[in-house]
């Protein structure tokens, strides 16, 4: 031990920058299978060790092992691949189509692709998302139109949103999709409050919350949790660990805390911690805290361990902060992947239809993408109403507004 | 009709509203068992259980946060922060959601709850119970402001706003809450029970938000006023013998300009006054709108009397409140311009 003396400030620092080898020795990978499932009533105290291990179903070999596997069919898997390689396509595509100018901006989910899609096939009807910007997945697994999703992207005259706000904020009300907000973690406790009011009024409805590790650092963040552990509300509280926050390593966000999960433990609520690229486990996880919040025994923490692949956004460039090969480093592998080898051991899928699927998805996102651009692109085509603007508001239209609508021209 | 404090009437406000609406739910920190700091939700626990009237963890953002997702979930809440002076940790979730979410979403999600808040000074509160922070959400486009100056206001403002459906702020004038108050401090205190705005209807009534009343006519001067100060300005003009036409605002947004520019263009002349400390306050954007609506019919320069641009002391209390002697002396100088 050090003798007192001057104080020396500690800041974390990732284990790598640009120029080194990426390196996740430091990333505990328990083995597939490893962690016990326990009941969905089981005492927050006494699944506290879930909150440090990695919950996973599909091995090296693409085998799906252990207590939390088995809950999906062949079908159920196959629809997963499909709304996975359909978000991939659909990123792809409006990546290319930011940079060709036909909107200002795009946040892609490459790697994450697992996360959404698997959650929301748990979800059930009526259930509310509170989601940040990279849970478009939970549109795609609920067949929300990729033409209004790309609508909103481009600001068209068919934008749902009436050119209002920034590409990738959807809203969706009849999918289970509230409004997405620039301002982050306010949604992580309007998700508890959703969750509250279910409760209040004795419905049968649940709320999901979503958060990045960035973001954990938020305020409301702690607030969610407080009143999610007061209440007891049927939430899920999901946070999506993908290592980085812009160019922020986890470690930032985390500091000492071992792991985001175990933030939860301090407020009794039950914390799970989940590979992230295995669409199997994120489900079971996903079915297991859904269940629990349906049956009145009140929220539940997720972490979902990943990895950001792509730019955190169009207007980032990932190589002046990480390797650039560190995504290929990132031990859990890719989501799309691992699923593809698994139902292929299944007998459910081969190589050939894997590669035909891929160009059919391909193809129905261009054909989505044609149709949308036939509404408008940003700088081209037609555009929502300037008068639009001040609508919407309040309800009503106040005299001020009005007097500068008309000051306007409209 | 009955007698009623201002702590009453805004207590009768919610009870009729949560009594003919299940939907509309009431909570904060001390607001459930205890019935509140200043007493507004007591009874309200007892009679509509805990699952509708409930204490809250001390986390501003966290009360206004779950109100707006149980807002989107189709409830109405009616939620209390203890003080305006403490609204600053849920400001993000005040004016960059509750007040954007109808706008953002194309009206997909809305956003109907009432945050009330005990404001303003002259019980000395010192620096973090006497703040007037309205200009703070006059400036936030989809946010609604009130300010009720008396219990029958309050009553029908609150109603108001609770079935309203968009975010509204509304300010309580903690001073006001047992009876009007003048500014003279040196006199003993007065019950609401005196005055003839104390006269409460028991049932259901709103009073429009966006709507003025004017407290006193008269042909020399316009006062402009909300909360506190309108009680001041009334004694300001009985004191001075100005003939003074004094403007309770009641809701600063929407803003009743109609009733501002025809008093103005009555009597050419205008002062503004308000708790809040003066520079970019609310009586900078009143006086803008003066001159810009009133121009040609002002006879002399607008005056503000306003709070100082300093935090609210303790010890100093009436030479920071802008008292009846300073809203009189402003009178008396506009008169001669």
């Amino acid at each position: 031990m050090n003798e007192p003396g001057h104080l020396s400030l500690h800041v974390p620092e990732p284990a790598v920058r640009p120029g080194g080898e990426p390196d996740f020795s430091n990333v505990k990978i328990p083995k597939a299978g490893s962690v016990p499932r326990p009941e969905i009533d089981a005492a927050p105290e006494t699944i506290r060790d879930l909150a440090y291990s990695i919950i996973r179903v599909l091995n090296r070999d693409g085998e799906a092992v252990g207590p939390w596997a088995g809950s999906l069919s062949d079908d159920e898997l196959l629809d997963g691949l499909r709304h996975m390689m359909t978000l991939r396509a659909f990123d792809a595509r409006m990546l290319m189509a930011q940079r060709q100018g036909k909107t200002s901006f795009f946040m892609q989910h490459l790697g994450e692709e697992a996360v959404s899609c698997a959650f929301r096939k748990a979800l059930s009807k009526g259930d509310m998302n509170f989601p940040t910007y990279r849970q478009a997945g939970l549109l795609i697994a609920d067949g929300y139109p990729l033409v209004t999703m790309m609508n909103q992207i481009f600001s068209n005259e068919a934008d749902p949103l009436h050119g209002r706000q920034l590409p990738v904020m959807h809203s969706s009300k009849a999918h289970g999709f509230f409004t997405i907000s620039g301002n982050l973690a306010t949604q992580f406790v309007q998700a508890v409050g959703w969750a509250m009011a279910s409760a209040i009024k004795n419905d049968t409805k649940i709320a999901a919350a979503w958060i990045g590790d960035g973001s954990t650092a938020e305020s409301d963040f702690h607030s969610a949790l407080v009143f999610a552990s007061t209440y007891k509300a049927p939430v899920v509280l999901n946070i999506v660990n993908n290592q980085w926050a812009i160019s922020t390593f986890q470690g930032i966000a985390r500091g000492g805390s071992g792991t985001f999960a175990a933030r939860g433990l301090g407020f009794g609520i039950p914390s799970l911690r989940v590979d992230g690229n295995d669409y199997l486990a994120v489900h079971a996880v996903a079915r297991w805290a859904i269940e629990r919040a349906r049956r009145n025994l009140g929220p539940t923490l997720i972490e979902y361990v990943t990895y950001r692949v792509g730019a955190h956004s169009t207007s980032d460039d990932p190589s002046a902060y990480r390797p650039k090969t560190e995504s290929e480093a990132w031990p859990l592998g890719d989501p799309v992947l691992r699923l593809k080898k698994h139902l292929i051991l299944r007998g459910a899928w081969s190589e050939e239809r894997h590669v035909q699927a891929e160009a059919e998805i391909m193809d129905s996102v261009i054909q989505a993408q044609k149709e949308a651009e036939s509404h408008g692109t940003l700088h081209a085509g037609a555009k929502p109403s300037a008068r639009d603007i001040f609508e919407g508001v309040y309800q009503d239209m106040p005299p001020h507004i009005r007097r500068q609508r008309q000051q306007a021209g409209y | 009709m009955a007698r009623m404090t201002m702590i009453e009437a805004v207590r009768s406000a919610m009870d009729v509203s949560m009594e003919r609406d299940d939907d509309v739910v009431v909570f904060g920190e001390d607001v459930g068992y205890f019935g509140g700091v200043f007493r507004c939700t007591q009874g309200l626990q007892a009679k509509y259980g805990k699952t509708r009237c409930f204490d809250a963890p001390i986390s501003e953002s966290g009360i206004v946060g779950a109100a707006i997702g149980m807002a989107a979930y189709g409830l109405k809440p009616c939620v209390e922060i203890q003080f305006a002076d403490y609204m600053y940790p849920a400001y993000d979730q005040l004016t960059q959601e509750a007040a954007r979410i109808r706008y953002r979403s194309n009206g997909d999600f809305t956003c109907p709850i009432v945050v009330r808040m005990p404001t303003g000074g002259g019980i000395f509160g010192g620096q973090t119970h006497s703040q007037s922070p309205e200009a703070l959400f006059t400036h936030v486009c989809g946010l609604k402001t009130i300010v009720p100056s008396n219990p029958y206001d309050a009553k029908g403002l609150l109603i108001a706003a609770i079935e309203d459906p968009d975010p509204v702020i509304f300010l309580e004038p903690k001073r006001l809450y047992s009876g009007p108050f003048d500014g003279h401090h040196e006199n003993p205190v007065v019950a609401w029970s005196k005055h003839p705005l104390g006269e409460v209807p028991e049932g259901h009534y709103t009073i429009p938000i966006g709507k003025a009343e004017i407290r006193r006519q008269g042909a020399a001067v316009t006062v402009i006023a909300y909360g506190t100060m309108v009680h001041v300005a009334l004694a300001a003009a009985e004191e001075t013998g100005i003939d003074a036409e004094v403007i309770d605002l009641r809701s600063l947004v929407p803003l009743d300009l109609e009733t501002i520019v025809q008093s103005v263009s009555k009597t050419g002349r205008c002062v503004v006054v308000h708790e809040a400390t003066l520079t970019s306050g609310f009586g900078g954007e009143i006086a803008a709108l003066v001159q810009e609506n009133c121009f040609y019919h002002l006879e002399a320069p607008i005056i503000r009397v306003t709070g100082w641009d300093t935090p609210y002391p303790h010890a100093q209390e009436w030479s920071y409140f802008p008292g009846p002697e300073r809203v009189g002396r402003a009178l008396q100088q506009v008169m001669e311009g």
